[in-house]
């Protein structure tokens, strides 16, 4: 395989690599193309029953009674749950425990579970549930972000930053006021970014186990099996010792399954109450009801900039319509004003951001968490400044980047930047200078770039432990077995695990097991999310694997009487480099070492390094290394109907180093794909004047793009290998989707000069534009204000220039003016 | 005519995969439900059930079909083939192969379908052009890929099929410049 | 899963055994064809037949006929693929392979029939919805409730005829065959709908539709455009058939333009027809149609996208159907 080595592998395998660098199959591939990866609902066990869930068809209700006496009654019913059977709330974040497994006393949206059957088979278990009545008292719905700044409607739930406010924060780095007024240019937008879902083809199913030893089993299609062991031990009350979480190989995730989910617990409790194993897969209704996808957020921004393009200030607030519970939210809400800062330099800052409550399904993390609808406004926002100061939009962006090693005005640590690249390669690639203005009308191109984390600095609860850890057993058979908490959800992270015990170790990763995600077998690994999973376990398997490496060498330093820097490991051999017939199996190496030590195995672990920011609200953002990527759009606007083909797309993407290039871009085309399917067509939207349902929740109506919708996308991976990943390596699974939207809405303007300050840009927006156009109006399409609120006072933190020391100016630890750090804006710390 | 009671299980005579199979199952259970439920072929997935994804696509009589809105009781007689039937004794379909090198599977769940869609493709049109290809699999969706590695995979089976030792292009694995 | 709710099932082999089996069975019984509209719809309770009548195994319901006379016979049971595919539609019937590729997607199009589209179930948002959806807005007057939730106010049902080959077949005046206890009678496509979203067949119960006519070519051609979200799996929002016959010097001599996905039957623009007769197809003609046809179409808000542009697209659409016709495509 890997025929095409030739001179790409060459180029690639600088620094003596052989296997990181090389596009080579994952290790799961051929279970994959032969169907025999089992999914979570492709597990049956014997005397397994079936569970459904009852949800609620009211948005916002008091429950008055629960009737299950029927249901219960029926032949083939073994178990029926409701919501007392599961009291103990939980939730993601330590911060908002407020779901429970089955509503308890109020129902908060349509598709809120109720009541819980387990039974013989799905089609008895759907006709208890159908036997189940329940006793609403209706509650006005709040169905929009203005419903829920009303005090009028009634609270959906009873804790938050105000009355159906979730959370609402306030953050300001140097004096914004004073940077805007030294602009030559101060622009005003406002922008909107409908919500969407992550739409995993498989839906999601898990399988409870629960043994007469008391022990229990869960499978489950889940990216976070250890938040799923925590909440289960937290809501069933037994020891996390006697539980054991298996995530399956997820069908996709994208951020959907990042959630302990209710069903997950129903089925656990339906097995404690039954002694029989219990399986629930959901429908797709269903899924678009467990939802946590991108948030609906209304944006306005305000920014100083200078003649040559540069940042003075900036002011950013951010609207998220949360749904109904809190979810990742409050990282949701911070997240939409963290990463604004990393791309191009701006010297004072302020974000103030709320999240609102909605009888909608939750909105949680999708694919770039908070992060894409931000990056929307700022780069259409910059594409505007670019047009009214007369600048090129890649040149003034290449005129205005922030350095590599610089801190931020919100004290984010940057570490290599290969953004400048990113631009260059695009531009480059599509023509744009040559191109770009001198296109057949209706067509044009547009340029967008952004910026994502490589992992979370932060873990979701506080503690000092490990973000990952990996263990390594070595067998006397020459078996190199992996173990790590780690959740492949199709991006390949079991793949990179292999690929990187295989470079230090000098043997086939192909041949390498990898068991993951199993609480019980593999160490923590926080889950797959904020793509951390290359970097951190990453991380972990490496110096699990070194360690591993310094113990075959010991041993045969000793057996051989060579030094240790003598002996190499590689192409499944050990063997001495000054001596090279002197070379034995890779098996008769772990012999060695297992006769010298006893059993041959190691563990590692990744921590990632401390974050200068300070002050409450830093802990959203910080990350060991970020990505960055540019991208330029081609479209095409039929100006009689409005709609837009996207023709082509150019992306570059920092990624440090490509572990495996070929998986890398399939994660590049794979974000350009879903950033596509956001900015034309994918919403997630309810009829507010009709109880609040979802308008579509199907895969017909919830339009996720076609091969038909799909252009030749293409894709450069720029390496510039940063100090904090392992060989280098930054993420790839979500930063290519963020410069999607904004250079499709950049490329519309290019092609017929209308702005369309929201997404999806489908075609009655833009006819709309084009006719405002024709009659000499402004020639856009987007929300026109944002709601009033009473911000809270912010939280005042002195950037690095303005000798801050990270923390905000009310913490008594903070130094004051004449701090250590210094530095310019954009510029390397002093 | 054949005629069958609603509430009592039938015996159905399948061929899948080239073996006959005699099961016993509620009539209006679908093709989709006999192939996991009844005959273990879990390798058919499922993303809706009701023909709006492509996910468990299947062939009959060498054709594509939506599993999930077949009846067995009208496929008595007729050629059934699963994922499962894709490969031989003999290794794996070209196209599995392909798949494989390219990363064209990514989560993997949509795959069988796309794999047995583009089988169908290959078996009429050896040599199909792109806009072939992005039309016959029209009716599979994929959440992870784009799309474009399927294309890519799809097109190196069909070269592999008329010369074995047909290489894929080094921008697809490795990108561009 | 979602699963289908039980029912009895026959297979009869001959059209008479077919329509005797339907007779016999209860009123709620429904045949079946392809079973990519009636299955998915059961799955969600739209209907619950405690029978069906599967057509699959009837071979005289197969099949497409050149029968000497001109016209091409198309059995209701030929697969949507095999009429897109057959080289006597594809060189004399372009349009219908057309408007039979565009219908949702090539794997449906190996299992739906040319039969079941033209009967295809009227489509809405707030009907084409799992159970408990529907519930959670108290149903519909479509199915189990008494409200069209469309138009609150309205008496009836404004469900939309969502059939790509329905407007074109009307257009092109075809004929369909429908099979009774009482022997056959042959109608015109277009006299086989109703104007109202829940009885949209003025079909027999108990008949069933055993093949279609296309009318012999003598100098006319037909087009169909289609407007929807994606290039596959899409019902239409709009689908505009259109029809002409030409005299030697490019003259119009007899037109029609019919429009899908606006209103629960096929929309003919009675108008259009005489805006087009008489001259050759020129902007000016082609304008004017395609204006009256914007007058005639009244969409409601019940598919994807917005009234408003759903309205807006039947102008630049019929146009382009024409410019189809005149330019030969």
């Amino acid at each position: 395989m890997a025929k095409a080595d030739g001179p790409h592998r060459e180029a690639r395998a600088d620094g003596g690599l052989r296997v990181v660098g090389r596009s080579l199959p994952k290790v799961d591939a051929i279970a994959k193309v032969t169907g025999r990866t089992r999914f979570a609902d492709d597990l049956f066990l014997p005397r397994m029953l079936h569970c459904k869930l009852l949800r609620s068809t009211s948005p916002h209700a008091e429950i008055r009674a629960i009737d299950v006496s029927r249901a219960r009654s029926m032949a083939g019913v073994a178990a029926v749950l409701v919501g007392r059977d599961l009291p103990i709330p939980y939730g993601i974040l330590p911060v908002s425990q407020d779901e429970h497994a089955l509503c308890l006393d109020k129902v908060r949206f349509i598709g809120d579970p109720v009541a819980a059957v387990a039974a013989v088979d799905e089609e008895t278990a759907e006709q208890a549930c159908r036997a189940i009545e329940v006793e609403y008292a209706e509650l006005d719905p709040v169905a929009s972000i203005e419903d829920a700044l009303d005090a009028e409607d009634p609270r959906i739930h009873l804790y938050g930053d105000g009355h159906n406010v979730h959370k609402a924060v306030a953050l300001e780095f140097g004096d914004v006021d004073a940077a805007l007024a030294e602009a030559d240019l101060v622009l005003e937008d406002t922008f909107f970014y409908e919500g969407n879902t992550h739409l995993p083809m498989e839906q999601h199913a898990a399988l409870a186990e629960w043994r007469p030893d008391g022990k229990l089993t869960l499978w489950s299609s889940t990216q976070t099996p250890h938040y799923v062991h925590r909440a289960l031990a937290r809501v069933l009350e037994v020891p996390a010792a006697r539980i054991r979480v298996i995530a399956t190989p997820n069908g996709g995730g994208f951020g959907g399954k990042s959630d302990p989910f209710n069903h997950e617990i129903v089925v656990a409790e339906l097995s404690r109450r039954t002694g029989r194993p219990v399986k629930i897969c959901l429908t797709r209704e269903e899924v678009f009801y467990c939802h946590r996808g991108r948030h609906p957020v209304l944006m306005w921004v305000k920014t100083g900039f200078r003649k040559d393009g540069s940042i003075t200030g900036m002011h950013f607030r951010s609207y998220l319509d949360g749904g109904a519970y809190g979810s990742y939210g409050v990282a949701s809400t911070y997240y939409t004003g963290a990463l604004q800062t990393v791309t191009y330099p701006v010297p004072a800052y302020r974000f103030e951001g709320l999240r609102a409550f909605t009888n909608k399904p939750p909105c949680g993390p999708k694919r770039g968490h908070g992060t894409p609808q931000p990056r929307f406004a700022l780069e259409a926002h910059v594409d505007k400044a670019a047009e009214r100061l007369g600048l090129d939009p890649a040149e003034m962006r290449l005129a205005n980047l922030v350095a590599a090693g610089s801190v931020t005005a919100n004290y984010i640590k940057v570490g290599s930047m290969g953004l400048g690249a990113c631009i260059d390669k695009v531009v480059a690639a599509s023509r744009w200078r040559e191109r770009r203005g001198k296109l057949p009308a209706g067509r044009g191109l547009g340029l967008a770039c952004g910026s994502y984390l490589s992992g979370a600095g932060l873990p979701i609860y506080w503690n000092a432990m490990p973000h990952s850890g990996v263990q390594l057993k070595l067998d006397r058979g020459g078996g190199v077995t992996v173990f790590c908490g780690s959740t492949d959800i199709g991006q390949g992270s079991d793949s990179i695990l292999a690929y990187i015990v295989a470079e230090v170790l000098g043997v086939d990763p192909l041949e390498i097991d990898v068991v993951t995600a199993d609480t019980t077998l593999t160490p923590v690994d926080l889950g797959s999310y904020s793509s951390r999973v290359t970097l951190m376990s990453g991380n972990a398997a490496l110096q699990a694997a070194e360690r591993a490496r310094e113990l075959l060498v010991e041993a045969l330093s000793a057996a051989w009487k060579v030094p240790a820097n003598r002996i190499a490991l590689a192409d499944g051999r050990a063997l001495d480099v000054e001596d090279p017939e002197r070379s034995i199996p890779f098996a008769d190496a772990v012999v060695i070492a297992e006769a010298r030590f006893g059993t041959v195995g190691t563990v590692g672990s990744y921590t990632p390094p401390s974050s200068p920011g300070r002050y409450k609200g830093a802990g959203v953002g910080p990350s060991p290394a970020y990505s960055y990527s540019a991208a330029v759009v081609e479209v095409t606007v039929d100006a009689e109907t409005g709609e837009t083909r996207v023709e082509e797309v150019w992306i570059a993407h920092d990624i440090g180093r490509a572990i495996n290039p070929v998986v890398a871009i399939g994660q590049v085309e794979g974000s350009v794909y879903m950033g596509l399917g956001e900015a034309l067509m994918e919403e997630m939207t309810y009829r507010g004047n009709r109880n609040v349902v979802h308008r579509h929740p199907s895969l017909l109506e919830y339009k996720s793009p076609t091969t038909h919708e799909m252009c030749p996308i293409h894709t450069f991976l720029i390496e510039d290998p940063d100090p904090n990943g392992p060989f280098g390596a930054k993420e790839v699974g979500q930063g290519p989707l963020l410069p999607i939207p904004p250079a499709v809405v950049n490329a519309i303007h290019n092609a017929v000069g209308v702005r369309i300050d929201e997404v999806p840009v489908t075609p009655q927006k833009v006819l709309a534009a084009l006719k405002r156009k024709a009659k000499g109006e402004e020639a856009r399409e987007g929300p026109v204000d944002v709601p009033e609120f009473p911000w809270p006072e912010p939280v005042r933190v002195p950037p690095p220039w303005a000798g801050g020391d990270g923390r905000a100016t009310d913490d008594p630890r903070h130094i004051g003016a004449g701090g250590v750090r210094g530095g310019v804006p954009g510029g390397v710390p002093a | 005519m054949r005629a069958f009671a609603p509430d009592q299980p039938v015996q159905l005579r399948l061929s899948v995969n080239g073996e006959l199979r005699v099961v016993s199952a509620p009539l209006h259970h679908t093709l989709l439900e006999v192939l996991r439920e009844e005959l273990g072929l879990t390798g058919t997935k499922h993303g809706c059930e009701l023909g709006e994804c492509g996910t468990c696509t299947v062939l009959v009589d060498g054709r594509p079909v939506l599993s999930c809105l077949a009846i067995p009781a009208a496929l008595e007689g007729r050629e059934i083939r699963t994922i499962e039937g894709l490969e031989s004794p003999r290794g794996l379909h070209p196209l599995q192969q392909a798949f494989a090198e390219l990363g064209a599977a990514q989560c993997g769940y949509c795959t069988p379908g796309f794999l047995l869609a583009a089988s169908a493709l290959l078996e009429e049109t050896p040599d199909p052009a792109r806009e072939e290809i992005v039309d016959a699999l029209g009716g599979n969706l994929c959440r992870c890929t784009g799309y474009l590695k399927i294309y890519e995979a799809v097109e190196l089976a069909a070269a592999r099929l008329r010369d074995p030792a047909a290489a894929p292009a080094g921008e697809t694995l490795y990108g561009e410049g | 899963m979602m699963r289908l709710p039980r029912f009895e099932y026959r297979a009869p082999a001959t059209i008479g055994e077919a329509v005797a089996a339907k007779a016999d069975a209860p009123p709620d019984a429904m045949y079946v064809a392809g079973g990519t509209d009636l299955y998915p719809n059961m799955k969600r309770r739209h209907q619950e037949p405690g029978a069906l009548i599967a057509l699959h195994a009837v071979e005289e319901l197969r099949g497409i006929d050149d029968g000497g006379d001109g016209e091409l016979t198309i059995g209701a049971m030929t697969t949507l693929t095999e009429v897109r595919r057959d080289p006597r539609v594809r060189s004399t019937y372009p349009a219908l392979s057309e408007a039979c590729r565009l219908i949702s997607t090539p794997i449906l199009q190996n299992m739906g029939t040319l039969g079941g589209n033209l009967l295809l179930d009227t489509r809405c948002n707030y009907y084409d919805q799992n159970y408990d959806w529907r519930r959670s807005i108290d149903f519909c007057m479509k199915k189990d409730g008494s409200i069209c939730w469309v138009a609150p106010s309205s008496p009836r049902c404004w469900a939309v005829q969502s059939a790509d080959s329905v407007p074109l077949l009307v257009a092109m005046g075809a004929e369909v065959v429908l099979a009774g206890t009482d022997g056959e009678r042959r109608v015109p496509v277009a006299a086989l709908y109703r104007d109202d979203g829940i009885l949209y067949l003025a079909k027999q119960r108990d008949e069933l539709l055993t093949r279609v006519h296309l009318p012999a070519p003598d100098g006319w051609r037909a087009a169909y455009r289609k407007v929807r979200r994606r290039g596959a799996f899409d019902f239409p929002v709009l689908g505009v058939g259109a029809w002409a016959r030409f005299a030697e010097d490019g003259t119009v001599e007899d037109a029609r333009v019919v429009l899908g996905g606006v209103g629960s039957a096929p929309e003919v623009v009675e108008a259009a027809g005489p805006a087009l007769v008489g001259r050759p197809l020129d902007d000016g003609s082609i304008a004017a149609a395609a204006a009256l046809a914007w007058k005639a179409g009244r969409p409601l808000d019940n598919t994807d996208f917005t009234i408003s542009w759903r309205k807006e697209m039947i102008r630049p659409t019929v146009a382009r159907a024409l410019r189809d016709l005149r330019d030969g495509r």
